[in-house]
């Protein structure tokens, strides 16, 4: 038996979860006083997952670097392997809002775009 | 360029844009928009992470895409702008006085002026850090900027004092980029930033948050080299023998925004000494009649979604100001609303129930955390409206909806009271 204690941010509540598992399975959920708090709880102890924002570097462009996301959300797991990758790149201006910069982005079927323009120097 | 404006908004930020599209939309056509950086969008351009325009556009943003689909708009409406251009003066009589490097400086005759520069952090200067004065101390603001727009690390280990918003984004963002956050010291009980933003940038990397905790020592002459914090008591004053010394080389101060009004004082604006922004009426309108403020330099926000929606109606009143004559239509019957047991503030200040729209939406913020308690309003003695909430805290900015028809029928209404009543 496993316990994982939780803050939940569903609102400023942040209720304080505690779920219980066995063998990864969800036993029970306590300390939520709202069903949000629930669902919360039981995404983030199965699939905890974030969408990961940063920046890279644009090369000849109008500033030096532009701000990207993961246009859907990664496995937690994955953020640091992510951002090594999104480090790694550099881009050419003009960059539109919306550019796919890294697709598929450490094999998690989710793109990392930009979300700034960059224009040529 | 034209000398005369019907309108000038000072400052080209998510208030000054939303502002700005509005008052166009509303039929207002000569429209002038200075901004002192190089670029319109403010502070949002260096706001990367995700969470903007949840309630505008019901999607997930980050703050440059937020501020990009307004900058769009202000574009395609063909608003004029001006960048690089500092505002010096507003005189009373609505001439705002600029200047830049290829205008020098320049005079323009506005009919309506929108205030929309936003805020400041406040600096160290203010907080009465003791210790030596090396480099390596930066607001979180400034490392935010420094990181994200101009690629520069401000350091590699680092303490953040306040747990405000960008401070707790910034714990991640340095985290992201390598450093090693050690920790997050908050003077008060409780934080000033959204549980997120607790939960997702300081919980999921383990960074400790230690509330009721401050600085009491910067040590290094040329270059921060630790930072000791200790706990305060309930006067906020450190507690001896609490202390703990962290090395590092990087101190980041979250410790408040503190909206930007000196142009507002020298044009004769009324300021509130509790929110540091103007004294408004139900229109958004400062004692200055044809003198609009929205944004955080009226009020500091949490959500961006509601700076768009606030200026939105200071765009829409400024341009009905504009296109009705430039009359000062106060009737003299506004109404005081009054903030009172556990309610800080309100904007706007005064409600003319004449001239009020339809629905007037009131904003405020709570002095401490309640749990169960309710906002209630009084129309003088009547109590009109009770609503429970499960909690309040002083970083969520709450709200309240009047209807104009139930102002109307109080006869000789004389004040509007919000307050927080405990079961």
């Amino acid at each position: 038996m496993e316990k994982r204690n939780l803050t939940c941010i569903g609102c400023p509540m942040g209720c304080q979860i505690t779920v219980t598992m066995d063998n990864g399975e969800i036993l029970d959920v306590t300390g939520n006083t709202c069903p949000i708090g629930d669902h919360y709880a039981r995404q983030e102890v199965t699939k905890p997952e974030r969408t990961v924002t940063s920046t890279v570097v644009v090369l000849d462009g109008d500033r030096p670097r532009i701000s990207v996301k993961t246009k859907g959300n990664i496995p937690k797991s994955e953020i640091f392997a992510c951002l090594e990758e999104i480090n790694k790149v550099r881009v050419h201006a003009p960059i539109a809002i919306g550019d796919v910069i890294i697709p598929n982005v450490c094999g998690t079927g989710i793109d990392v775009v930009a979300t700034r323009a960059a224009g040529v120097a | 360029m034209s000398t005369a404006y019907d309108l000038v908004i000072v400052g080209g930020g998510p208030a000054g844009l939303s502002a700005a599209a509005a008052a166009r939309e509303a039929g207002l056509e000569s429209i002038l928009i200075l901004e002192r950086d190089k670029e319109l969008g403010g502070i949002l351009n260096q706001c990367i992470h995700n969470g903007f325009g949840l309630h505008t556009f019901k999607e997930e943003l980050t703050g440059p895409e937020y501020a990009g689909r307004y900058i769009d708009k202000v574009l395609e409406l063909g608003i004029e702008y001006k960048l690089d251009t500092m505002v010096m003066d507003i005189a009373p009589d609505k001439t705002v006085t600029a200047m830049n490097r290829t205008d020098g400086m320049f005079q323009i005759k506005a009919n309506a002026v929108i205030l929309a520069m936003g805020c400041r952090e406040r600096p160290r200067g203010a907080l009465n850090i003791p210790g030596y004065r090396p480099a390596g101390i930066y607001s979180a603001g400034t490392a935010q900027r420094l990181v994200n727009i101009e690629g520069y690390m401000p350091g590699h280990e680092v303490v953040i004092l306040g747990s405000g918003d960008i401070g707790l984004i910034m714990a991640r963002r340095m985290t992201f980029e390598g450093a090693k956050v050690k920790v997050v010291a908050e003077i008060m009980p409780y934080s000033g930033g959204l549980k997120r933003n607790i939960v997702q940038c300081l919980d999921d990397y383990g960074i400790p948050l230690k509330l009721s905790h401050t600085v009491v020592n910067i040590e290094g002459k040329e270059r921060v080299e630790a930072v000791t914090i200790a706990e305060v008591d309930e006067h906020m004053k450190p507690i001896p023998g609490t202390e703990e010394r962290y090395t590092c080389d990087t101190l980041l101060l979250s410790t408040g925004l503190i909206p930007e009004n000196e142009l507002s004082k020298s044009a004769g604006v009324e300021l509130s000494r509790v929110t540091n922004g103007p004294v408004v009426n139900e229109a958004l309108e400062t004692n200055i009649p044809g003198v609009f403020a929205c944004g955080n330099v009226l009020h500091v926000h949490d959500l961006v979604d509601y700076v768009s929606e606030e200026a939105k109606k200071a765009g829409e009143n400024a341009a009905a100001y504009v296109l009705g004559g430039c009359k000062d239509d106060r009737s003299g019957k506004e109404v005081k609303v009054i903030a009172k047991d556990g309610v800080r503030y309100t904007v706007p200040v005064t409600i003319d129930p004449e001239r009020m729209d339809d629905l007037q939406v009131v904003r405020f913020r709570v002095g401490a955390v309640y749990k169960n308690a309710s906002v209630a309003v009084y129309l003088d003695d009547e109590r009109i409206q009770k609503r429970k909430k499960r909690i309040m805290a002083p970083g969520e900015m709450e709200q309240i909806i009047l209807k104009k028809d139930q102002l109307l029928a109080k006869e000789g209404l004389k004040s509007i009271t919000v307050c927080i009543e405990q079961d």
